[in-house]
C-alpha cells in the first residue's frame, strides 16, 4: 500500500514559506539587533531540510539543484571579499561603513558593508548545514 | 597599521577558497597552488624583512582599537616563523605534486592544504589570545581532513584518536581562557601581560599557567601527552606527514613561547622549573621510542617528540642565549624535520615500504638520495658543521653557565641516541647489498623527486655553514622576547 503523506506535504509547503521568511527577517535584522548571517542561515537551513524529510531526496534534487560545496566557496569568498573592500580604501582590513539612503517605499534605511558579509556567512552556514546532514543520510541509503 | 601583516593569513585563505571551484582539475589547482605558496614565501620574507627595519608591526582588524578589539601583531619571532612555515609550504607542496594521488586532490586536498597554511600563520600573527585559539581551530580541522584524506584504515582509526584528543585540548584551551578572562577582564596577549604584572602572578594565575601549558603541551606533543604523535603522523602519506610533522606541533610551541615569555613570566621559579622538567623527561622518552623502532616514519616520528624537548630546554632555563638557542632550534627543527619526513617519502616511492628491515643497499642504486639523507640525518643529530650542532650548542652552553647540569647532561645523552637512530636508518636503508634489480632501479625517477628536499638540506647546511648572522639573528628575537614591554608598548601605544 502506498503511504499517502497529504497533510504532511500541505502543511510543510505553508510552513516553509513562514520559516524562509522569518529567515530573511533574522537575516536583515542583522548586525543591530539580534539576528544576522548565521541565525538566519540555520534557519534558512532547517526550512530547506523540512522539505528533504517531508518529500524525498531525489525530489527536492530537482527543485534545489545546487552544489553546496561551491555555495560554500562563493559565500567565503563574499565575506573575504567584504573584508578586502576596506583594504582598497586605505583602512584596516574588516573595517565597516555605513551611511543613510533614501529609497521610495522604504523609506530612510541604513546600507552597511556588514549585510554582504553576513550575507556570505548566510551561504557558508546554509551550505555546510545541508551539505552535512545530507551527506550523511546519503550515507544511508 | 599595516595591512602587510594579514596578508600571510588573507592569501592562502582566499587562494584555498578559490581551489575549490577547480576541484576536478588537478593541473589547474597545481598551477594555482604552486603560484600562491611561492607567493606566501616572498610575502612572509617581505614581512620579516619591514618587522626588522621598522620594529614590530600591529594591525587593528576593523579599525577597532586595542585591548577592545582583535590586534594582529609581527614581531620578529612570529615573522622568523612565518617564514619557516611559508618554506616548509613550498617544498612539501612540490613533494605532494608527485606523490599525492589523483583521488586525493579530488578530495579538495589543496584547499586544506592552504587552510592549514592559513590557521597556522594566524596562529603566528595574532595578538589576541581568543584568536589564537579560533587559528588553531582552523589549522586543526584542516589537519583532520588531511589525515583522514584517502580514507585507509589504519588513517581511519588513528585519526579518530587525533581528533578526539585535539577535541579534548581545545576544550581545556576553552576552559583556560574563560578562567583568565574572568580574572584579568581581558584577552588581548599584550594587555594581559598588563594585567598578569599587576596581579603578580600567585596562586590561581599559576593554575591558569599551567592550565595553558598541558593544553598547548598536547598539541606541541610535550611529555606525558605524546602519546599520538607517532601513530597519527604514520598514516598520512609522507608530503602531509612532512608538513605536519615540521609545522604543527611546532605552533604548539610557539603558543608556549610566546605565554610563558609574554604572560606568564613573574614566577618562573614555578612555571619555568616545571617546564625544564618536561623537557628532560620529553626528550629523553621521545628518543626511547625512536631507538625502539624500526620504521622510518615512527622513528622521525619519535624524533619530533624528543627535539621538542631542546626548545622547551631553552625556555625552561629562560636566560638570552638559551631562547635565542631554542629559536635556532625550531628553525634547523622545521627545515630538517620535513625533509627528513620528504626522504621517508622518496625511499617510499623507490622501495614501496617504510619498514627499515626490508630495505638495503640503496647507496648503491641510489647514491644521491642517500648522501642527501645522510647529510640531513647527521644535522639532526647535531654534529658540526651542521645546523643541529650550532643550535644544541647555545642551548648546552647556557644550561653549563646556570649550572643546570643534570638537564645538560640528558640533553648530551639525548644527542647521542638521535645519533644512534639516525644510524640505524642509514645503515638498514643504504648499507648491504640492494634489494632491488635493475629493473626496479630505474623505475622510479629520482630527479624530481629530489627537487624540493635538495633546497632544505642546503639552508641546513647554510645555517650552519653561516651560524654567525643566523645566530645574532636569533639573539635579537630572543631579546624582543625576553623584555615583553616593547611587545605591549607596540599594541597598546602607550
Amino acid at each position: 500500500m502506498k503511504t499517502n503523506f497529504l497533510l504532511l506535504h500541505t502543511i510543510t509547503r505553508i510552513v516553509t514559506f513562514i520559516i524562509l521568511s522569518f529567515s530573511i527577517f533574522l537575516f536583515f535584522a542583522g548586525h543591530n539587533n539580534p539576528g544576522g548571517g548565521f541565525i538566519g542561515g540555520l534557519m534558512t537551513a532547517a526550512a530547506l531540510l523540512l522539505l528533504y524529510i517531508s518529500f524525498d531526496m531525489k525530489t527536492i534534487k530537482v527543485v534545489l539543484p545546487f552544489d553546496y560545496s561551491k555555495i560554500i566557496a562563493v559565500g567565503l569568498l563574499i565575506a573575504i571579499g567584504t573584508g578586502l573592500n576596506s583594504l582598497f580604501h586605505g583602512d584596516a582590513f574588516l573595517t565597516q561603513y555605513f551611511d543613510y539612503f533614501d529609497v521610495p517605499v522604504l523609506g530612510e534605511i541604513e546600507l552597511t558593508t556588514a549585510l554582504p558579509f553576513d550575507l556570505g556567512v548566510y551561504l557558508v552556514v546554509v551550505a555546510v548545514a545541508l551539505l552535512t546532514i545530507i551527506t550523511i543520510a546519503e550515507d544511508d541509503a | 597599521m599595516n595591512n602587510l601583516v594579514l596578508l600571510p593569513v588573507l592569501v592562502p585563505l582566499i587562494m584555498g577558497v578559490i581551489l575549490i571551484f577547480f576541484r576536478n582539475n588537478p593541473v589547474t589547482q597545481r598551477i594555482i597552488s604552486g603560484i600562491t605558496a611561492f607567493s606566501m614565501l616572498v610575502i612572509s620574507v617581505y614581512l620579516t624583512y619591514v618587522i626588522y627595519q621598522d620594529g614590530i608591526i600591529t594591525l587593528e582588524l576593523g579599525n577597532w582599537k586595542a585591548p577592545f578589539g582583535i590586534v594582529f601583531v609581527g614581531d620578529l619571532f612570529s615573522g622568523l616563523m612565518v617564514i619557516l612555515a611559508s618554506v616548509v609550504g613550498v617544498a612539501c607542496l612540490f613533494f605532494a605534486f608527485q606523490t599525492i594521488h589523483t583521488d586525493r586532490e579530488k578530495y579538495y586536498f589543496y584547499p586544506f592544504y592552504f587552510f592549514l597554511l592559513t590557521g597556522v600563520n594566524g596562529a603566528f600573527l595574532t595578538g589576541d589570545l581568543f584568536n589564537l585559539f579560533v587559528f588553531f581551530e582552523v589549522m586543526l580541522i584542516a589537519s583532520y581532513v588531511l589525515i583522514v584524506i584517502g580514507g585507509t584504515k589504519y588513517q581511519l582509526r588513528e585519526s579518530f584518536k587525533y581528533v578526539a584528543i585535539n577535541i579534548f585540548a581545545s576544550a581545556f584551551f576553552i576552559v583556560g581562557v574563560a578562567y583568565l578572562y574572568s580574572i584579568t577582564g581581558t584577552l588581548n596577549m599584550a594587555h594581559l601581560a598588563v594585567q598578569v604584572a599587576a596581579l603578580e602572578q600567585d596562586g590561581v594565575l599559576n593554575v591558569i599557567a599551567v592550565l595553558f601549558l598541558i593544553v598547548f603541551g598536547m598539541k606541541g606533543a610535550l611529555f606525558p601527552l605524546y602519546f599520538w604523535l607517532p601513530k597519527s603522523y604514520y598514516g598520512p602519506p609522507a608530503a602531509i606527514a612532512a608538513l605536519f610533522g615540521g609545522l604543527l606541533t611546532k605552533v604548539g610551541i610557539y603558543a608556549i613561547m610566546r605565554s610563558f615569555t609574554l604572560i606568564f613570566t613573574h614566577n618562573p621559579d614555578f612555571t619555568h622549573n616545571i617546564i625544564l622538567a618536561l623537557a628532560g623527561f620529553t626528550m629523553f622518552f621521545g628518543v626511547l621510542g625512536a631507538v625502539s623502532q624500526f620504521d622510518f616514519k615512527r622513528i622521525l616520528s619519535y624524533h619530533i617528540i624528543s627535539q621538542v624537548g631542546y626548545m622547551v630546554m631553552g625556555l625552561g632555563l629562560y636566560s638570552p642565549l638559551a631562547i635565542a638557542g631554542a629559536i635556532y632550534y625550531i628553525a634547523h627543527h622545521i627545515i630538517v624535520k620535513s625533509a627528513l619526513f620528504l626522504f621517508a617519502g622518496a625511499t617510499q616511492k623507490v622501495t614501496g615500504t617504510t619498514d627499515l628491515k626490508k630495505m638495503s643497499g640503496l647507496l648503491k642504486t641510489h647514491p644521491a638520495l642517500g648522501w642527501l639523507f645522510f647529510i640531513a640525518a647527521i644535522s639532526l643529530a647535531g654534529i658540526p658543521p651542521l645546523s643541529g650542532f650550532f643550535s644544541k650548542f647555545a642551548l648546552i652552553l647556557s644550561g653549563i653557565q646556570q649550572e643546570r647540569y643534570f638537564i645538560v647532561f640528558v640533553s648530551l645523552i639525548v644527542g647521542l641516541l638521535t645519533l644512534f637512530s639516525m644510524m640505524k636508518i642509514f645503515i638498514y636503508v643504504f648499507w648491504g647489498s640492494p634489494s632491488l634489480s635493475e629493473e626496479e632501479t630505474k623505475k622510479t625517477k629520482l630527479g624530481p623527486l629530489l627537487l624540493p628536499i635538495v633546497p632544505l638540506v642546503a639552508l641546513s647546511i647554510a645555517m650552519g655553514l653561516g651560524a654567525e648572522p643566523i645566530f645574532s639573528f636569533s639573539t635579537q628575537v630572543a631579546d624582543q622576547l625576553l623584555d615583553p614591554s616593547i611587545y605591549i608598548n607596540s599594541v597598546l601605544k602607550e
